[in-house]
Parts: structure tokens; sequence; C-alpha cells
């Protein structure tokens, strides 16, 4: 057994007494005890697991979540500092440590769990016990856009909250005075009966003393004062001077550099390498067969890449060696195919009776769409600097799930997961890649067998092909109209279904509708991209209803319009996107518009997109976006957020395109793997609806619809559908065009 | 051993005179607020200036630079030394989100502005397409780079080109 494994056992006591977030956010007698050396100083007082109050009279929140760009860092502390009445001057914030005491409670319980509730976790069986210790020991994740709706509410509004109240209990005792008559505000306390007033600092050790009240009321959005408004980024004056410190920028005292190259195949190993063929290399000391990669250790990145170039190195063939894309797409056909014809459809969700429906239909409509497997591709390459000294192993990297980071380099070197220590950095962009403990695995076990902190570079090309790829998929649909061009029945296939499970539902009133998957594996490693299965799901279902209403006749907002009658949260920000875009406007020669809705996260987002099409080229000029995530904390941080996912995803749509060649990933960098650029960014505007719904998330649900809303875009300019992403595969001048499909 | 000035100060490199600026600059100058991002000047996260002209560190030989000027986002500004207009601008504007890029996209914009106080949207294209932002900062950066345009035309008491 793993050494780390067992100590999880131990630590489950704690974990379940304290499972209930609100429980490590109110009980700081046990709690904050545990965690006080990692976090506070001797002139802090330490309130619970999420605060700090400083003599000074700094607050100081505790956020459990990485920082890669989503301002979560900001928005979490905004939320602490509101319901403590806290002077947001005097507000500051560190990043929680890799501790259990961390561990995210809500997104195991919401989401990589699969909406498993908790009280199924307390199996009686070892067994589950330790795979349920498990699971929750490596919890410390940054993704699924939950930091918000989970830690944010759940954690720092109710830690913000119960201290504003033992702090006014504290002042209430030392003054002599009635609670109720005492008030916070900008970090102090006031009597007004009395003229006194004294800041939160004064009373933070007496306070600290007194239990946390369980259920602090929060306040209501009427009496938010911080929550709701434009502050600056805590992070953003350190990202323009260079002081930032992102993973790749640790510094520790005389470590050196490595690089690697993993088996181009994946799944395949090292046969041989010969060390010999670099040793005379300058500034190399060492080359290390990580057994699937290899690597070269010098002086420098440089030199360690040079030397890694010249590396003579035989890599096993795994038999998956002459797979090209061809035969991914072939294979999912065929699969597909074949579920259908053995009768063994994976149903994924069923109303109504869609195949008697579509044989009464009055028309029906088929189409077949597919997307390419995509890289994320962050600015910042993968990187980690290990250092394995006196029994621990210290780590310095970027991460979106801190503790499985540990855990699992705890489990390759065989340690306690207490004994790996990390320190997580700022992340040069995430996008779920930075989930994936690969890269520190790889950090850890070079520096095992060193004397000296390494670093570990991946070059851009490494971090191109040895990346969790967003996977390829096909996805068929047929639809049946009635006399009045009504949909009747609504089925969908496609193939390998991936979190979130509702991705590809849609929220059309359709009385019938049947969507299944078919089972089709490849040797291509998946992960979690940009809003996950919605990046695909979203184009197939808002592409295919807008053929649909084409084929009724009807314009594809209205159609989708009186198909959402029942749906009034999704019909509003429709709407919304649809006036403030002045759909239906004229628009100049070769330009098209094209809208589409679809929800993820819990946030549902509306996009309208104008395209303009040059020399057979697809421009996206304009985009207006509607949002609804429940309450914008951070408005402005909201829009930024839709800027970035609208950008992200129409990189993809356009240009993004990871093909598989003789087993292995034919793209390397941003030449063959293109982004788009200022020149080619559309104007974007963003209108937020705060509809005061259960809060959903903000840092991927920009991302889904803007696929669709472009494709839907360029068949109005062009007549034109785009049914296989990227855009790029298909020439879009005028003279390629076949006859215009508009009613 | 390569001698060059970085900031205004003389440095004496030890470093092999074919290895990229980049690196020599990040790992044996210690300055690591320059970024690498592709290694093959593709998306500009590791702009530098060389005699104020911004230049690709990660395929500039250091020997290149060699008695010259090189200037980082560490030599543009600082909070403690003051900050140039176009940082200050991307804080008013909230431009950074993961910021990795930013050193790059703010060593391009500084130098843009140094020529042209007056940019147009197109000479904002011409010069930016160079720096790519996966967090998709761009209409911010366009932003931010007027408002810095509008703030150094403030401080030379100079108006707006007319034909803007």
């Amino acid at each position: 057994m793993n050494k780390w494994t067992r100590r999880a056992f131990i630590s489950a006591g704690v974990l379940a007494g304290g499972v209930v977030v609100f429980g490590i956010a109110i009980r700081p007698g046990n709690r904050a005890g545990k965690v006080a050396g990692l976090v506070a100083d001797d002139n802090e007082s330490l309130f619970n697991v999420w605060l700090k109050i400083a003599t000074d009279n700094t607050v100081t929140a505790i956020i459990p979540h990485a920082e890669m760009g989503q301002g979560v860092h900001t928005t979490l502390a905004m939320m602490l500092a509101d319901e403590l009445d806290a002077d947001w001057n005097l507000v500051d914030m560190i990043e929680a440590p890799a501790h259990i005491e961390y561990a995210n409670y809500a997104l195991a319980k919401g989401y990589a769990a699969g909406g498993v509730d908790f009280p199924a976790f307390l199996v009686d069986t070892v067994d589950g016990f330790f795979l349920t210790a498990t699971k929750w020991m490596k919890l410390q994740i940054t993704g699924g856009s939950t930091s918000v709706p989970t830690t944010g509410q759940h954690a720092m509004r109710v830690a913000g909250a119960a201290t504003k109240a033992v702090l006014l209990q504290a002042a209430a005792n030392r003054w002599h005075v009635p609670y109720d008559e005492l008030t916070a505000s900008n970090s102090m306390i006031h009597h007004a009966g009395s003229h006194r007033e004294a800041p939160f600092a004064s009373f933070a050790r007496d306070a600290a003393k007194l239990d946390l009240p369980a259920k602090p009321r929060l306040k209501t959005p009427d009496e938010f004062t911080i929550m709701g408004t434009d502050v600056g980024r805590l992070d953003a004056p350190a990202k323009v001077d260079g002081s930032a410190m992102f993973g790749i920028d640790a510094v520790v005292p005389g470590m050196k550099y490595a690089t690697v190259k993993a088996a181009p195949v994946f799944g395949t190993r090292v046969l041989s390498v010969s060390e010999a063929s670099v040793q005379d290399m300058p500034g190399v000391r060492r080359v290390v067969n990580l057994g699937d990669a290899v690597a070269v250790v010098a002086d420098g990145y440089w030199q360690a890449k040079q030397a890694l170039d010249a590396l003579a190195v035989d890599f096993d063939q795994g038999g998956d060696e002459t797979v090209e894309q061809s035969d991914i797409f072939e294979q999912f056909s065929r699969d597909m195919d074949a579920a259908t014809a053995n009768g063994d459809e994976i149903t994924d969700f069923e109303q109504g009776d869609a195949r008697a429906a579509l044989e009464g239909a009055d028309r029906v409509i088929e189409a077949e769409y597919r997307v390419p497997y995509l890289s994320h591709a962050p600015m910042e390459p993968m990187n980690c600097t290990a250092w394995v000294h006196d029994g621990k192993c210290e780590l310095w990297t970027g991460t979106q799930n801190p503790l499985g980071f540990a855990a699992e380099v705890a489990d390759v070197l065989d340690m306690d997961i207490d004994d790996v220590v990390l320190h997580n950095q700022y992340l040069g962009g995430g996008f779920g890649r930075r989930a994936f403990p690969d890269y520190a695995i790889q950090a850890a076990r070079i520096a095992a067998e060193v004397h000296f902190p390494v670093k570990l570079i991946w070059s851009r090309e490494e971090d191109m092909r040895h990346d969790h790829y967003r996977q390829a998929s096909i996805s068929r649909f047929r639809a049946g109209l009635d006399a009045a061009g009504r949909p009747v029945a609504w089925i969908n296939q496609y193939v390998e279904k991936h979190d979130p499970k509702e991705a590809p539902y849609i929220p059309y009133a359709i009385d019938n509708q049947y969507i299944h998957y078919a089972e089709s594996k490849t040797h291509v490693p998946w992960g979690f991209w940009r809003s996950v299965g919605h990046s695909l799901h979203a184009f197939f279902t808002e592409s295919f209803i807008d053929e649909v209403a084409h084929a009724a006749g009807r314009d594809p907002y209205e159609y989708r319009h009186d198909l959402l009658a029942s749906a009034p949260r999704f019909r509003k920000v429709l709407d919304t996107a649809a006036e403030k875009s002045n759909w239906g406007a004229p628009l100049p020669e070769n330009f098209g518009r094209g809208i589409a809705i679809h929800r993820s996260f819990g946030t549902i987002v509306a996009q309208v997109v104008e395209v303009e099409i040059v020399d057979g080229k697809a421009i996206a000029r304009r985009a207006v976006c509607a949002v609804d995530a429940g309450f914008a904390m951070h408005p402005d941080g909201m829009k930024a957020q839709m800027e970035s996912g609208i950008i992200y995803g129409l990189t993809a749509a356009l240009y993004s395109n990871i093909t598989i060649r003789r087993g292995a990933v034919a793209q390397s960098n941003f030449h063959d793997y293109p982004m788009l650029r200022i020149d080619e960014s559309p104007e974007i505007e963003t209108h937020i609806i705060n509809s005061g719904e259960r809060l959903g998330g903000a840092g991927e649900p920009g991302t889904p619809a803007i696929a669709p809303a472009l494709a839907n875009a360029i068949f109005d300019a062009t007549g034109k559908r785009i049914r296989e992403l990227p855009v790029s595969l298909h020439d879009l001048s005028s003279e390629d065009l076949g006859s215009r499909d508009v009613a | 051993m390569i001698t060059l000035t970085i900031n205004g100060e003389t440095r004496n490199l030890d470093v092999d005179p074919s290895t990229p600026l980049l690196w020599a600059i990040r790992e044996t100058a210690g300055l690591t607020g320059t970024k690498f991002g592709c290694g093959i000047a593709q998306c500009g996260a590791c702009t530098v200036h060389l005699n104020g002209a911004p230049v690709r560190s990660c395929v500039t030989p250091v020997q290149a630079a060699a008695g010259q000027d090189v200037t980082t986002i560490e030599g543009i500004g600082s909070r403690a030394t003051g900050l140039h207009p176009v940082q200050q601008a991307w804080i008013d504007e909230q431009v950074p989100q993961c910021g990795y890029c930013q050193s790059g996209q703010i060593m391009s914009a500084v130098a843009l502005l140094s020529n042209n106080t007056s940019p147009t949207d197109a000479d904002i294209d011409a010069v930016m397409r160079g720096n790519v932002c996966r967090c998709g900062a761009y209409p911010r950066i366009r932003r931010g780079i007027k408002r810095a345009a509008a703030t150094m035309r403030d401080a030379a008491g100079i108006g707006e080109v007319a034909d803007e």
C-alpha cells in the first residue's frame, strides 16, 4: 500500500467531521488550528480556514483556487469582504496551501463525482472507504466553473458573515452595549449611541475566541456594497511589470534545467537511448530514461534542448503507429452504424417516442456533423520545478489541482503526501490542461535522479503533441417536422460521452426526443478542455436547430424564441442577444448574422455573430453576448470571461485542428495550429442579466455557443452550411457555393 | 562572455553566443518577466527591445545583442519606479487575465507608441498581430493602446492627428 493512502485513511475522520463545507468555514476551533501555521503570522488572527485579520486591520482572504486568468482570486475575495463589511482597500488575498483542509467539497459533489450526493460515499466497506478517502484527499480543483457558485457562495460569504458576527459580539462585550446597536462598515465597528468606533483589528483576538455562528445571515443583493461592483483585479498590477511569478519563473538556488521528449505515439515506450550521443555537449548533466519519455538535464534550457534534439533514442511501436485521422473518423462512423444495427445504442436522454413521431412526421431533416481533436495550447508551456531533498519533494508549478498533483507525486516517489510540498504559482493559462499532473510527475522523477533542484520546461512542440485532447466526434441528427414546421421529433446519436452529462441536451420544447451514443475508444488521451462536452455539443445542437428552422422556412431567432415559450429564462437571454445585436437589420454585402444559445455550468449564454467573408475566408467582425449567471459578482470580470470564452471558441471554430498522422499528433506549434490574432478579433459587447436565479459559472460558459453562432452566420452570408470544424477546411468563396437555401 | 546593456545596466553574461537572447535574459541575467511561448517567433511572448526596436528574443542569438541596449519589461516601469502609460492603461482597462503574454504585448505596444502616438486600428493590427493572447484580451489591448496614446499625447501637449 502506498504511504499516502494510509495517511488518507487517518485524515478521513477529519474529512468526515468537516465534510459540510459550512463546517469548515464556521468552526475554527479545530479546523483553523490545523492550518494556522500554514497561513498566519503571530500578529494575525485566523478566524477559519478562509480568513485572517492582521493588527494593521488588513483582511486577508485565503482562496483555495488557482488563478489562471479567470479572476477568481479577486471575485472570491470580494464575496468574503462584502459579507464582512470590510474596506476593500484593506483587503488582500493569498492562495491557500495545497492542504486537505481546503479540499473542494462542492466540486467533488457536483462535478467530479458525477453528481453523487455525499451520504452515498459513506459506504461501509473498507475498500469503498479508501476509495472515497482517496477521492476526497485529492480534490482542491479549479475547474468546472464552480469557484463562485460553490466556494464563493458556501465558504467565502459564510466565512465573512460569521466573522463579522463575532467581531460585533466582541465589541458588544467590551463596550457593554447591546449587539443589535452595533454596525460594521469599512473594516470599522460603530456604536452610534455612544459615538464610538474602532477597527476590526482591535477586536480580532477576542473575537477569535468566540464560537462562530453556524448559519449567519447573508446579505440580500440590495445590501451588497462590493459584490456586483467593478473593483480592480488584485492580480493586475503584478501582471503589467513582469513581477507576477508563473510556474516557469520559479527560481530555486542551485537549480538546473531539463526538457523532455515523450514517445510520439501515445502509449508507446523508449526502446533505447544513447547517453553517449550527447554527453560531451556543453552544459549537459544527465540523460534520464523515464520509460515513456527521455529527458536531458543541463545547465540551461537551451543546452538541454540542443542535446535532446541531438539525442539518439529509439521508441517502441505499440500497434497504433499506423493510425491516421481518417481511420479514427471511419471507426466512429462504423461504431455508430454498428450500435444502431445491433440495437446496442446507449440511451443518454429519452422522452416521448421519437422514432414513432419521426415516422408520423410531415418532413424529416437529417444532418451529420464532425469536430476535430483540440489542444489547449496555453501561452505558458507545461513546466514544473522539483527538488527532492531530505526525504521530501518540493514542487513549484502552476496547477488547477494542487492536492491531486501532490498525491500523484507522492505515489510515484513512494512518499507520504505530507512530504510533498507544492508551491502553486500563477498559471499562464489553464483551460483544463493544468488539471493533469503528467508534467509534475516527470519533473519529480527527474529530480529524484539528481541531487539538485530541476526546472523541467516542455518545448511548445512537446506541449502540443502530448496534451490531453478535447475529443474528436461525430454527431448525427434526424428531426421530424409537422405540417406547420414545428419539430415533433429530435433524434441525436454521437460517439463517446464525457462530462458534463447535460451537454447534449436541448432547451427546446420538443415532445419526443431520443439522444443516444456509441462507444468508440481511441488511443488519443482525452482531457477537460474549456467547457468540456459543451464545446462540441453546442456546435452540434445549435447548428442543427438552425438547419431545422431554415427547413421550416422560419427566421432562426424567431424559431428558437417560439420553442422557448416555457423556458422564460432562456427566452430572455435569447431575446436580449437578438435585440442588442439589432437582429434583422440589413447588413453590408458579404456579411451574415448567426445566433446560438446554450446553458453550461449553470449559466445561460446567447451570442450573435456578424461574419464577413473576405477572399473565401470567414472573419467575425462583431459578437453580441447576453449572459445570465444568476448574479454577476464582478460584472467587468464576467465581461472579460465572455470575451475570453468567445475568442478561445472562435480560435477553435475557425482554425484549430489536431490530426493524427502515423499514430502521433501532426501539429507542433503555432505555425500549423494557428491562433486568432487581434486583427481578426471581433468587437465584443456583453449584456449581463442578473435574474437572481442560482449562481452559475463564468470561465467556461462563454465558449460553447460561439462556434454555432459563427457557423450559422456563415450560412446566412453564403448559404453554405458548415458541418465540419474548423471553418478553415472550407473554401467560402462565392464560386464554390451551391444554391442558397433561404426561404 | 557576452557584454551587453540590459535596462541601462552593463551585464557580462557567461553564456554560449548562439544561445537565444530569451534564455540569457531569463536564466543568466535572472529577469523572468520576459516569457517563453513558442521558440519560433510565432507568439510574441518573448518580445524585448533591442536599441528601442521590438525583437523576438527567442530567435535572436545573444551575440546579436552584444554591445547593444536591451530593454525588457522590467525596464519599462514598475510600481516602485513609476508605471509607463501603457502599463497604467493596462490596469485601467483591466487587460490582463492569465497575464502570461502581457509582458510581450506591452513591449510591442510601447514600441508602437514610441513611433506613433495616434495609431489607427490598422496601425494597431499591423504591430500587435504578432502577439498571441490565449485569454482573448484583444479588445482590451486595443482600448489600452488608445488610452495610453491619449495619455502620452496629453503629456507631450499634442493633439490627436486629424485623420484618425
